[in-house]
């Protein structure tokens, strides 16, 4: 199980890596939402992977641990708000260079 | 505690100039010199208790951590320093107050000086090295600003600048060597430091330590080769130079030798590389002062000889080798403040410093012609004054010191020579200016300064020739008591006087003072055999170092980031496979102890989905709607994961979030290229493919071999006192509102903020609207489907009551504020979409900013709270309570909290994606003015969004 989680993990990252690597700002963008799942899948699981053992407490003992959760919640709002600006960031970029390269190149090829 | 006052007076004097400026100049001048002064008197006061050869100590704790105490003394050494920098220090004051134009600001200027005075206190009180160090930096700062005080200059601005180079430099060097000693010594206190001499020499890091100490002291007394800055330095106005060059900041340097000569002192490497320091200082200064034409250049380089001087005697070390350095201390200070106050007074009268055309100023101003001729002497060493005693002793040292072996009898030679050139340039400065026939007229008619003016140079030479003919009254006994200092224990038993008989150094002042007279007879043929070499300027020199250091790191720059934000991000990723492959390296084996669990059918469904959804996402990146439908399986399968591994709160969060980002990200996406162009080369692409693929693996292992490894939690915390401490059943959401609420409320602030630059990055935003899909389809003309429209109507109250829902069982059960915040902005950004903007503005008519702003600022209230019930910061309390019908209550101050949260989720979600949607209609965000015809006519001209 470990290992299958620690290969998505490693794949999401791969992925969203490289399309961060790219000279547009969407796939840059895309990139980077892919890399932030990729992130708090990788934060979630320094908790270990626990199951049927959801943080409430009730008496039966056996839970998954909740810091890392917390963490990771806030860690996805977060993201959220981030990605936002990045990609209005990106289109203000757009509106006031006239294309959407990441250097705001000039020759820009549509 | 006295020493206390003593060291905080000047301190609290920075602030008398700066108050007092208004109230005309004599009001300032003497409100700046009260706290000084009362400085001074109290030193004074202490003279008596210093008598029996101990040190006063005053201390208090201040960061005991740091080994960094609030620790001051006062022996010998600080009396003799304290005296110069408070007594000249407050002439200094008096002469700058009719030094400086009626136009400047001597306000400003007053506390600068202050500030100076106030931090060579600190130097020579400190008892702690680290302390000592602190004071420091600080005189170098202060004299950064002294020096650049004329501010439009460009020389000074140079000078000001070269100044701090050097100086900070050193201090880093000094800083270093501070903190070697201090592990040493094994403490930072200055009497365990002193005391422990004998350990200090003996540990193999002694020659580093020493080497980096020297660095500091060197720069700061501008011994050779850090010489160069001090003449730049002579930029600043006058009084400064008489005060920074003449009595104290180029004797702190001197004064750190002396201080630690105990600790440090004694072995040979300090005397071969102090003595041999000092003496091509000696030398240097006095060649180069004989050829200045300028007479604060001069001075600048006769004072960097003379500090080559007294670090020899410092290097020497024998007990009368430290008399001598500390006697020359107290009367350069004397004869050189004097000399740059005459300087400053020639050049005030006369407007130029020029040699050229000074000359026969006698008949002008005959008092300064015999004030400064008697200063020059002194400083040439001729007898009855107080340098000749001093300079005595320098030649009667160099005769007996062995620190050169075999060429020990060099020494003397060399000693001799620097003596003949000092009369030389002496002679010069005194004759050249008033009693040579002048060549051409000054720029002003010479005559008298104002007789306050005047008065602090009369002292001072006064001082010259009394302490010339009563030596060992009127200074022995201070000197002795600096000696006792700087030794660390007795001091020799020596008699200050003018006649020791007939011997050899009386024969090597003869010479030197013969030889003198004839070098400056013949000086100008050996000014015609000097200029035939191509000087040097260590400006152009020092500049050219600069300007190589900013292009090479230029150059770095742009090799590193080459404008290219691509390029950058390898670099970046690069570096991290690096750093992550080195950890990787030292964990064998990969999986730990814990091993695997077991796979099921769903993990592996769950598992080949993600992959699928990522690889598919970068693959097509290129059709962008389509790579963002493959990115929506994966924030799917992502919340699968969650909910899979017992994090139910993850699970709904991530998928609210989920909708809102692909709501997001379509928005976004009719604004940019529906496609991307291909650019990347294969090289390239096959570059960047390697480079992530290498990241994911590490990423991958270290993941894997974390999660096979058990490992102490600091969970069990958490879970242990949820319900009794923070009055919740559900630790995720209790920890969020409760015990690790203040991160919480940095989280909601940080969101808000994003919600506001996001709303002002809309502001005024020209947009690229197509009016056709990538495919050049136009767009549909049922902008509000029927069906869609119902079922959102209807939806509205059924997902507003399952968002109070979760945010009511939040704190118990799976749910909270950030997930019910989620869903109410969810909802609402529906009622958008089905039926237009227009109708939803009508309705929902108010702005989103007070919302967000008000969620952040119930949250904080709520943490305030707690302050009302003398608890910390956001401490929550808890209690039951029971209601008719619906029965018993759970309440806590951590569901007020969680409230704000929920306002500040729904503020900032709504401020991002409505505002978005409004931008092509006339409800777009407008922040300066209302400019209506622009956005309706954006409107009007572009298909509405919605």
């Amino acid at each position: 199980m470990e290992a299958l989680y620690a290969i998505s993990t490693g794949t999401l990252t791969a992925c969203g890596l490289y399309l961060t690597l790219r000279g547009r700002t969407f796939p840059v963008v895309v990139g980077l939402t892919l890399l932030s799942y990729a992130v708090n899948l990788f934060l979630f699981s320094m908790g270990n992977l626990t199951t049927h053992g959801a943080a409430i407490v009730n008496g039966t003992g056996d839970y998954a641990d909740p810091l890392p959760q917390a963490l990771v919640l806030t860690a996805i709002v977060i993201g959220f708000a981030m990605t936002a600006f990045v990609v209005i960031l990106a289109m203000r970029a757009r509106s006031e260079m006239g294309n959407d390269h990441v250097d705001g190149k000039k020759d820009d090829h549509e | 505690m006295i020493l206390l006052w003593i060291a905080l007076l000047p301190l609290f004097g920075v602030l008398a100039p700066l108050l007092s400026v208004r109230h005309g100049r004599a009001a300032c001048t003497l409100a700046t010199a009260l706290l000084p002064g009362i400085a001074l008197a109290l030193t004074l006061a202490q003279i008596p208790a210093l008598a029996d050869g101990q040190a006063l100590r005053f201390s208090a704790s201040w960061l005991p951590q740091l080994g960094l105490d609030l620790a001051l003394r006062l022996d010998g050494l600080t009396l003799l320093f304290n005296l110069l920098i408070l007594g000249i220090g407050l002439l200094i004051l008096l002469y700058a107050h009719f030094y400086l134009d009626q136009s400047e600001p001597v306000g400003r200027f007053y506390a600068f000086m202050v500030l100076f005075m106030a931090s060579m206190v600190g130097i020579a009180m400190a008892d702690n090295l680290i302390l000592l160090w602190l004071y420091w930096e600080l005189t170098s700062l202060a004299s950064f600003l002294l020096i650049g005080f004329w501010t439009t200059q460009s020389a000074a601005r140079k000078g000001a600048r070269m100044a701090l180079t050097v100086t900070g430099a050193g201090g880093l060097a000094l800083l270093a060597g501070v903190l070697l000693l201090g592990q040493i010594a094994g403490s930072f206190d200055m009497d365990v430091v002193l005391s422990s001499g004998e350990a200090i020499a003996a540990d193999p890091r002694y020659p580093a330590m020493l080497v980096l100490v020297l660095l500091g002291a060197f720069t700061k007394s501008a011994q050779f080769p850090f010489q160069f800055w001090l003449p730049h330095a002579m930029a600043a106005p006058t009084p400064v130079s008489a005060y920074l060059h003449s009595a104290t900041m180029v004797k702190a340097g001197i004064f750190l030798m002396a201080r630690l000569h105990p600790a440090l002192g004694g072995t040979p490497l300090w005397t071969v590389l102090v003595a041999l320091t000092g003496t091509v200082t000696l030398l240097y200064g006095a060649w180069f002062a004989l050829f200045k034409t300028d007479l604060k250049g001069i001075l600048a380089f006769s004072t960097v000889s003379h500090l080559g001087l007294v670090t020899v005697l410092l290097g020497i070390g024998s007990p009368m080798a430290i008399v001598g350095a500390l006697f020359h201390i107290l009367n350069h200070a004397t004869f050189k403040a004097a000399l740059f106050m005459s300087a400053g007074i020639i050049d005030h009268e006369t407007g130029t410093r020029e040699l050229k055309y000074l000359g026969g100023l006698r008949k002008g101003m005959p008092v300064m012609a015999v004030l400064t001729s008697v200063a020059a002497a002194a400083m040439a060493g001729v007898p009855l004054l107080n340098g000749f005693l001093s300079k005595e002793m320098l030649f009667a040292e160099t005769l007996n010191t062995p620190i050169l072996a075999g060429l020990s009898w060099t020494m003397p030679v060399l000693a001799a020579l620097g003596g003949v050139l000092s009369v030389a340039y002496s002679l010069r400065l005194a004759h050249a200016v008033f009693f040579k026939p002048p060549r051409r007229m000054p720029p002003r008619h010479p005559h008298e300064p104002p007789r306050l003016m005047r008065a602090p140079v009369e002292l001072l030479v006064t001082l010259c020739v009394l302490v010339g003919l009563f030596p060992a009254l009127l200074a022995g006994g201070l000197v002795d008591l600096a000696t006792q200092a700087a030794l660390g224990g007795a001091s020799p038993d020596f008699h200050l006087a003018i006649w020791h008989g007939f011997n050899v150094p009386l024969a090597m002042s003869a010479v030197a003072l013969a030889g003198g007279g004839l070098m400056y007879w013949r000086h100008a043929d050996m000014r015609r055999f000097v200029t035939q070499f191509k000087g040097l300027d260590a400006r152009f020199v020092f500049e050219r170092g600069v300007q190589s250091c900013i292009k090479a790191s230029e150059r770095s720059l742009t090799w590193f980031e080459g404008n290219s934000l691509q390029r950058y991000m390898a670099c970046l990723l690069m570096a991290a496979v690096v750093a992550g492959v080195m950890g990787l390296a030292k964990i064998a084996p990969l999986t730990g102890e814990a091993g695997n669990q077991p796979i099921d059918g769903v993990a592996l469904f769950g598992t080949a989905m993600l992959i699928f959804g990522g690889i598919a996402t970068a693959a097509i990146h290129r059709f962008r709607l389509v790579s963002l439908l493959m990115l929506s399986i994966v924030g799917l399968f992502v919340a699968l994961t969650f909910a899979r591994f017992s994090a139910p709160d993850l699970a709904l969060t991530q998928l609210s979030v989920e909708v809102v980002t692909m709501i997001l990200l379509m928005l976004a996406l009719f604004f940019l290229p529906q496609r991307t162009p291909r650019e990347s080369g294969p090289m390239r692409n096959v570059r960047d493919i390697l480079l992530s693929s290498a990241l994911g693996l590490v990423i991958a292992s270290l993941n894997y071999a974390v999660m096979t490894r058990g490992g102490v939690s600091i969970s069990d915390f958490f879970i242990n006192h949820s319900v009794p401490g923070g009055g919740g059943h559900n630790v995720v959401n209790v920890i969020l509102v409760d015990f690790r609420g203040f991160d919480t409320l940095g989280e909601i602030t940080v969101l808000a903020l994003a919600g506001l630059a996001i709303f002002k990055l809309l502001n005024r935003l020209r947009l690229f609207m197509p009016h056709s899909d990538a495919e050049g389809r136009v767009w549909s003309p049922d902008r509000y489907p029927a069906i869609l429209t119902s079922i959102s109507m209807a939806l509205l109250p059924l997902a507003l009551l399952v968002s109070v829902f979760i945010f009511l069982r939040g704190h118990n059960q799976p749910g909270g504020g950030f997930i019910a915040g989620l869903i109410t902005a969810v909802a609402l950004i529906l009622l958008y979409m089905a039926r237009g903007v227009d109708w939803a503005q009508q309705r929902l008519d108010f702005p989103f900013q007070p919302v967000a702003v008000a969620g952040v600022a119930t949250a904080t209230l709520t943490g305030v709270g707690s302050w009302l019930f003398g608890q910390p910061f956001l401490t929550s309390a808890f209690g039951h309570f029971s209601l008719p019908l619906i029965g018993e209550l759970e309440l806590a101050t951590a569901l007020l909290f969680d409230l704000g949260v929920y306002l500040a989720v729904v503020g900032a979600t709504l401020m991002i994606l409505a505002n978005l949607g409004k931008v092509t209609t006339p409800h777009r965000p407008v922040i300066e003015s209302r400019d209506n015809n622009r956005g309706k006519a954006a409107s009007a001209a572009n298909k509405e969004n919605g």
